[in-house]
């Protein structure tokens, strides 16, 4: 017994020999102390980095925000920064038509995507619907540009607006001024695709806050699975779907690039969904940089980015605060 | 009698309904990833050739002559190299902080609001955000802004993509650690590191598709070259900007060009999707079950 037991030690020491001394229980608590303090400046860094872009914004934009007035600014018409005129409005409602076109096409596909997936699907269909969204969420903005312009555009020109043409010609919200293709139309649908797999994802982690006990207690009792979704499960997730919608939306309000390809960008008050628009996004990205020689223009361009970052900022939060709450219902 | 079956077959009929037309937008979403697919490589493929990957843009690149954009991709993959690393030496702490410290309190949820809104937050807004601040400092349209640019772009990415994978960390495992003496430094960076391994890495695989792949932050902040870029403070071209550029272009030889150079970006952004996803089938081997 004390044989083995030294026999152990001395192992022991003989494998300590090769390394360096091991730091002394104070060492070691002085670090985890250190590490403590350094982590927790990082984690305040994202919570500091909203403040910051918002203030540095702001500031900025403060030139063009102190010279007119704000309704001026926001529901003017007329864009002209080199007679000193900043209307946002056409920019504005291009921004509200195409994130507007974009969400209605795609909340209900994806609804149901995220219904059949949460509450029908076989685990193998899962296994195989969840790579197609990841690859769907990861294709990059050009891309889906790319995509738009090459597929959509020509699919609006020859096919949908030639039927919207004929069939629905005198409704004014669908008729046809401007027949190139390029527009709000074709913008929503690219936007409608890139927003899809987010919708489809946080529908589908909210319908899973859902107890099991509650369907398996409806099925129990004759209803069909249809009914049991309709009846129990929806109600539930009601406030969790709306603020999946709403999280969709402030995406699509942001992006950027994909939508600048297809949408046609002239500055115009948009009637038809076969109009172009002019984005927001689009707006600075097409003018930044070569702003510099005209007063206040950059300032406006800030501006404009600043109003992009409240909207998108009072979506998330509204939106995040909701889901927050009915998922930590599931963990809790 | 009759009333009962004319009621059972209606709720039938709509759940039969129901199911189809789910099953059909099931179809579209997969088909929309389908077609995307295709218009890129049977557009793209055509124009695609090994100077296009091989060489830098030479005179007349843009008029449809000779060249590739070898400076797009080895300039994007610098900014995306660079500004995944920079993200992870913030996301990683962040991650661990809040699994190890704040937990689902209250502060830990304020802190996961904060990095949801960050993620929220368009990348054109951080574009133009980087340039006011570029202005400030007296920085250049340069590679470094381009980094700083795409980390913050990458910073919520990464993580939530980290914490979500971290907080489902056994507990068992922590308390094992902890009660042989070790600090929560120590069960941090040596258990919790370790056993998350495979999620930490698709997080960080997740942040820089992304990265690679965005066009409106790098759009005034890394500026444009057609030379490879040699230096930190220097302009640099990006694959995203170089599709961008080229689509613009009124000569077709150019647009197919674009068309190409979509393809290229595209394959490398599913191979880091995929190769996350074998990556962490991989590495899963390595850790506690």
């Amino acid at each position: 017994m004390s044989q083995s037991n030294q026999s152990h030690t001395l192992e022991i020491n003989k494998q300590a020999e090769g390394r360096p001394p091991r730091p002394s229980v104070a060492a070691r608590t002085r670090q985890d102390q250190l590490a403590r303090r350094v982590f927790f400046v990082i984690t305040l860094l994202p919570v500091i980095l909203i403040v910051v872009v918002a203030v540095a914004l702001f500031l900025r934009a403060w030139p063009i925000l102190s010279t007119y007035p704000l309704s001026d600014l926001l529901f003017g018409e007329v864009w002209k920064p080199s007679h000193g005129q900043f209307g946002f409005k056409p920019f504005i409602l291009g921004t509200v038509w195409v994130t507007a076109v974009g969400v209605l096409l795609s909340v209900p596909p994806s609804l149901l995507v995220s219904i059949y997936l949460a509450e029908y699907a076989h685990t193998a269909t899962r296994s195989i619907a969840k790579p197609v969204l990841d690859l769907l969420a990861a294709i990059p903005p050009v891309v889906y540009g790319v995509w738009g312009l090459l597929a959509i555009v020509p699919f609006v020109d020859e096919v949908l607006a030639p039927l919207s043409d004929r069939w629905l010609g005198s409704v004014s919200l669908f008729s046809v001024n401007q027949p190139t293709g390029f527009g709000i139309l074709a913008g929503g649908i690219v936007l409608a695709v890139m927003i899809a797999p987010l919708i489809i994802s946080v529908v589908y982690e909210v319908f899973s806050t859902v107890p099991n006990d509650l369907r398996h207690a409806s099925l129990a009792v004759g209803a069909t699975q249809w009914q049991t979704i309709r009846n129990i499960v929806l109600p539930r997730v009601t406030p969790g779907i709306i603020a999946a919608v709403v999280l969709g939306a402030s995406r699509a309000l942001g992006e950027t690039i994909a939508v600048l390809i297809v949408v046609g960008n002239v500055a115009n008050i948009p009637t038809s969904i076969f109009d172009s628009a002019y984005p927001l996004p689009a707006l600075i990205a097409n003018n930044y940089g070569d702003m510099m020689s005209i007063p206040l223009y950059d300032a406006a361009l800030l501006g404009a980015a600043l109003v992009l970052l409240v909207v998108i900022l009072i979506f998330n939060v509204i939106s995040m605060l909701v889901l927050q709450r009915m998922l930590r219902r599931k963990w809790a | 009698m009759g009333i009962k079956k004319k009621q059972w077959q209606r709720r039938h009929i709509v759940e039969a309904f129901m199911k189809t037309i789910m099953l059909g937008s099931l179809v579209i979403v997969a088909g929309a990833l389908g077609l995307i697919l295709w218009t890129i490589i049977s557009r793209g493929l055509p124009a695609l050739n090994w100077d296009m990957v091989s060489q830098v843009p030479k005179g007349g690149f843009y008029m449809g002559k000779e060249g590739g954009v070898l400076n797009a991709i080895i300039g994007s993959a610098y900014l995306a190299i660079g500004g995944t690393f920079l993200a992870i030496l913030f996301s990683l702490p962040i991650a661990l902080y809040l699994k190890t410290y704040l937990g689902d309190s209250t502060w830990g949820n304020y802190v996961r609001l904060s990095l949801d809104v960050l993620w929220g937050i368009p990348s054109i807004v951080y574009g133009a955000f980087g340039f006011t601040l570029m202005i400030a400092i007296g920085l250049r349209a340069s590679l470094l802004a381009g980094i700083i640019v795409l980390a913050l772009v990458e910073l919520p990415i990464m993580t939530r993509a980290m914490d979500e994978v971290i907080r489902r960390m056994p507990a068992d495992l922590e308390h094992a650690a902890l009660a042989l003496g070790s600090t929560q430094l120590e069960v941090a960076l040596r258990v919790v590191t370790r056993q998350m391994l495979p999620g930490i890495v698709t997080a960080i695989l997740l942040a820089f598709g992304r990265g690679i792949g965005d066009a409106a932050s790098v759009l005034f902040t890394a500026g444009y070259t057609d030379r490879i870029v040699t230096s930190l403070t220097r302009p640099t071209a990006s694959l995203p900007l170089a599709v961008f550029f080229q689509l613009g272009s009124p000569f077709p030889e150019v647009q197919q060009r674009g068309y190409a150079s979509a393809l290229i970006l595209t394959i490398i952004v599913l191979a880091v999707s995929l190769g996350s996803r074998w990556l962490s089938a991989r590495l899963n081997k390595y850790t506690v079950k």
